[in-house]
């Protein structure tokens, strides 16, 4: 970095599982939209004598998780709790992961470069606390609390923003293609916490702050290079950087004090005695792993032997949703899968992102979308005209049906071409003259006669009698 | 009469559910100078009489059908308070039945109500008590010993046969000592602790007082057993009924050096005595065993059960059950104030001590140190298994002591504790026996005085065997020492 300074950073991410149940008791999990404290139980509220029970269907996403990431996940783990008060858990105690978690010692690749992976390990989420505007009390709703979390934690091998987007794209589509969790960070499913520290080259680290709660991919960039940047400055007047816990502020576009390093908790973890350690044995793990899906890189390679260019292999193999379409349109697309990558990274993602949609929230169908491209390659329709249908086709319209309402197909009838080809020679005998010279100047006449076709004539057939035309064949 | 006379005596229409429960409640409201029960079901009379219908109509009724039993008040039962001897819990109603109680209720035995403790299973007298003392049926003006000082005193006072109670150091064989009562705490993990309110999560068990091994072998089969709801709970097979028909001739029996010197009372000494003659002459053998550890472990105990302690009970702040009082401001300053408020004395000292363990830079010092000195105790115990069948020392250093003696010497109230807290260390099954008693100048007497108890520990799942110790002794006494207070 031309500063003299390079960036040392790791992340530490909150992944929400999307199990039936909640990691310790059997209540239903799935809370989205309901009311207040509708998904509790005896245990989630903290009653006495209630006891947790670890949900096993919540082991094995951290075990999955933590095979894609290449960790370790053999031997025993064990369930500690991390004691502190707060009303937003009726237990005053998280059951968490301490020197035992789920998954340890892994990387992942990220754009050529491995990222270390410390840990990763489950733990229970929290309730949330509600502030009534101008009211003196405060609201609890228990509904998330008791719900499956993966913290998992990296090295500090990130080293600027990009890599850190990148990185957490990728464990977002691994999370996704896993189906343990929608890992959407815009609806807090996925939470990310940036440890930041800048040193010159071959130095020490330096001091590290921590910014909490970051719940985009864009934030986690923008502060963590805000982060570096107001680092160097404060190092470069002498100052001295403190290790703060820092949030971020999206109206400002800045990082701001929580608190600071004194006011930090002593959380006396300890063995939970009310969950004997889990050996998980390799028996275990093979019964795990034979049931994991594809990852994003194996998609990525398949893809590129099928014939994708690298990038389309990368695009697709990252969003769990579009390559899962990717794979159903090729099911009955014929032709070659570059195409069906074109149109899905490009107009179909247009017109995706314009409507704020993903392709699982559209109408559009694999394969509405492989019979829309099969109508090009069988010259039924320009690419043009199937580019003009596709608003439609994306709203569930079916492509062959709206080429005959329409009467879209191409003309093939030779006497409405030529008729056309006369009528434009006719009214431009200057532009006629100069293209019998230079046939480069051809498309100045092919332009308008096509329009004159309402773009239906097929481009070949009128390029041919075109230059008949024009005596150039 | 015993739990299994009065079951069968209810089956064959001698006598009615609906009576035998109606004198169960006259006998628990005639001993309000006892301070026994905290709460009295109120549903009692209804459940006898549904027992009547169905054996009146000829329906397969369970073991205990009709017969009355008390519940410590730290096991939740739904639809009514579950104080855990707490000011914190003073409103508390479970919503739900734990699961050792809802096996019970299942064989047809009918709760007449939840009795006294110390706070949260905190103590070794039931003086611990939001509610006031519990007093020992003996003689009044000494304590029952606790923390199951209700469970004990029911029993011994010929109100129920059969009570249900809890042992985290002691808490059902120490007052079984003091009240004359057989105290049995199980295996760790063989009866769920589901719905028990958690003291020490680690060192917790079910367990019952009753007067009769039959009874106690009855409550057994049926509260043993895996629990889903408890990860901790064992699966292992229940052959209770079927320990009592063995003898025990040829039974290795080791005395524990160390526990059965000079600190015990004559009483005790006696008793020891007593038990061992009895059981040579019933074929055992009697070897000397040395548990050069067992001296740690009063130490040991507290730095387990303190910490583990001041995690379980973080739950009470007033929040949603528990005792908030009068009081507004921010959410630290109510949920210190409901505490300290809620809490009783032994209580907090517990919380404060087991928070100090666990604090960083202490940790290492006295919890972790203490989990180790755990696993030495437990290995010394299975190695004593190697030569012997079950192990032998008091229950307790002496007789049940004056109310208010020891209040105000937490540490000699701790060392009420020293012979019982090594089993719940080791999660051994483990019972007390009374066999005899002390008179007033502190002799061992055969048939005059306060009860003394003797303990049998015996190894891992190995739990049946106590009932055959206790059976034959029974026997071999004609249950000489098992009778209640009132009949003395």
């Amino acid at each position: 970095m031309s500063s003299g300074f390079e960036t040392v950073c790791g992340l530490e991410i909150h992944i929400q599982l999307s199990t039936r149940s909640k990691m310790f008791s059997s209540v239903d999990a799935n809370y989205f939209s309901d009311a207040p404290n509708s998904h509790t139980d005896p245990f989630t509220l903290g009653l006495p004598g209630t006891l947790p029970t670890i949900n096993k269907a919540a082991v094995e996403d951290g075990m999955m998780f933590g095979l894609a990431l290449n960790c370790d996940v053999s031997g025993f783990t064990q369930f500690h709790r991390k004691n502190y008060f707060y009303p937003d858990s009726p237990h005053n105690y998280q059951i968490s992961q301490y020197d035992r978690p789920i998954a340890r010692d892994g990387w992942l690749e990220v754009n050529g470069k491995r990222i270390g992976i410390t840990r990763a390990h489950l733990e229970n989420d929290a309730g949330k606390l509600m502030h009534p505007n101008g009211e003196n009390f405060s609201l609890v709703d228990l509904n998330r609390a008791g719900c499956c979390l993966i913290e998992m934690v990296t090295e500090p091998d990130i080293t600027d923003g990009e890599q850190a987007k990148a990185f957490l794209q990728k464990v977002q589509a691994i999370a996704q293609a896993l189906g343990i969790s929608d890992a959407r960070p815009e609806e807090g499913k996925m939470r990310c916490d940036v440890n930041v520290s800048v040193r010159r080259p071959g130095e020490a680290f330096g001091t590290k702050v921590e910014v909490k709660n970051l719940n985009s991919f864009r934030s986690v960039g923008k502060s963590l290079e805000y982060e570096v940047e107001r680092q160097i400055r404060l190092i470069n007047v002498g100052g001295r950087v403190t290790q703060d816990t820092m949030g971020w502020d999206e109206g400002g576009q800045k990082t701001f004090v929580m608190r600071t390093k004194e006011g930090e908790a002593d959380y006396r973890y300890f063995p939970d005695p009310d969950l004997p350690p889990l050996e998980i044995d390799e028996a275990w793990i093979e019964a795990v792993r034979v049931k994991m899906p594809r990852l994003p890189d194996a998609k990525k390679a398949d893809y590129v032997t099928r014939g994708l260019k690298e990038n389309d292999a990368e695009t697709l193999s990252l969003n769990m949703q579009l390559s899962k379409f990717f794979e159903a349109a090729l099911e009955t697309y014929r032709g070659e899968a570059q195409t069906v990558a074109n149109w899905l990274n490009g107009d179909v993602s247009g017109w995706l992102n314009a409507n704020e949609l993903e392709i699982q929230d559209s109408k559009l169908s694999p394969e509405n979308l492989s019979s829309l491209i099969g109508l090009i390659d069988a010259g039924t329709i320009s690419g043009k005209i199937a580019k003009d249908l596709l608003p439609d086709v994306m709203q569930g319209a079916i492509p062959v049906q709206l080429v005959k309402e329409r009467g879209l197909e191409q003309t093939t009838d030779v006497g409405e071409i030529e008729a056309a080809i006369l009528e434009v020679m006719n009214v431009s005998p200057d532009v006629v003259e100069n293209a019998k010279k230079n046939p480069k100047a051809i498309n100045a006449l092919f332009g308008p006669i096509m329009k004159a076709l309402g773009g239906k004539a097929k481009p070949d057939l009128v390029r041919e009698l075109l230059n008949r035309a024009l005596g150039l064949s | 009469m015993t739990a299994l006379e009065l079951a069968h005596r209810i089956k064959t229409r001698q006598v009615s559910a609906e009576e035998t429960i109606l004198q169960a409640l006259q006998d628990a409201k005639h001993s309000s100078d006892l301070n026994i029960f905290l709460h009295i079901s109120e549903t009692a009379i209804l459940e006898a009489r549904a027992i009547d219908v169905s054996i009146a109509k000829g329906e397969t009724v369970g073991a205990l059908a009709g017969v009355p039993v008390a519940l410590k008040d730290n096991l939740c039962v739904r639809g009514t308070r579950t104080t855990a001897g707490s000011k914190m819990l003073e409103d508390f109603v479970s919503p739900y039945t734990g699961t050792a109680v809802q096996k019970l209720l299942n064989a047809g035995a009918i709760s007449i109500g939840k009795v006294n403790l110390d706070e949260f299973g905190m103590g070794s007298s039931g003086e611990n008590s939001a509610f006031g003392a519990t007093k020992n049926p003996w003689d009044t003006s000494r304590v029952p010993g606790g923390s199951s000082s209700g469970s004990a005193a029911s029993v011994a006072a010929g109100i129920v046969p059969i009570a249900l109670g809890t042992d985290t150091g002691g808490s059902l064989r120490l007052p079984a000592a003091f009240t004359g009562t057989l105290g049995m705490k199980p295996t760790y993990g063989r009866v769920s602790r589901y719905g028990v309110v958690s003291y020490a999560s680690s060192l917790d068990q079910v367990g019952a007082i009753a007067r009769s091994s039959h009874d106690l072998a009855v409550t057994m089969q049926t509260i043993c057993g895996h629990d889903p709801k408890d990860a901790t709970s064992l699966e292992q097979e229940n052959t209770f009924t079927v320990a009592l028909e063995r003898d025990i001739r040829d039974l290795r029996v080791g005395i524990v050096k160390e526990a059965v010197g000079a600190g015990n009372s004559s009483g005790v000494l006696g008793a020891l005595e007593a038990v061992k003659t009895q059981l040579e002459q019933l074929g055992a053998t009697l070897t000397e065993i040395s548990l050069p550890s067992l001296e740690t472990c009063l130490a040991t105990y507290y730095l387990i059960a303190c910490p583990e302690a001041s995690s379980n009970l973080a739950r009470y702040d007033g929040m949603i059950y528990s005792h908030r009082g009068n009081f507004s401001g921010d959410i630290n300053e109510t949920m210190m104030k409901a505490r300290g408020e809620g809490f009783g004395a032994e209580v907090k000292r517990r919380i404060l001590m087991g928070t100090y363990a666990l604090s960083s830079g202490y940790y290492d010092a006295y919890y972790s140190k203490a989990l180790k000195a755990r696993t030495l105790i437990a290995r010394e115990f299975a190695k004593a298994f190697e030569n012997v069948d079950v192990l032998l020392m008091p229950t307790a250093p002496s007789a049940a002591f004056k109310i208010g003696e020891k209040s105000d010497d937490p540490v000699s109230m701790y060392l009420t504790d020293v012979d019982t807290v090594a089993v719940n260390l080791a999660g051994l099954p483990a019972i007390s026996v009374p066999f005899g008693f002390e008179d007033a100048r502190g002799a061992y007497n055969p048939s005059l005085g306060l009860p003394v108890g003797v303990q049998f520990i015996a190894p891992a799942l190995q739990d049946e065997r106590l009932i055959t110790v206790t059976h034959a002794l029974e026997r071999a006494t004609n249950a000489m020492f098992l009778k209640t207070a009132t009949s003395s």
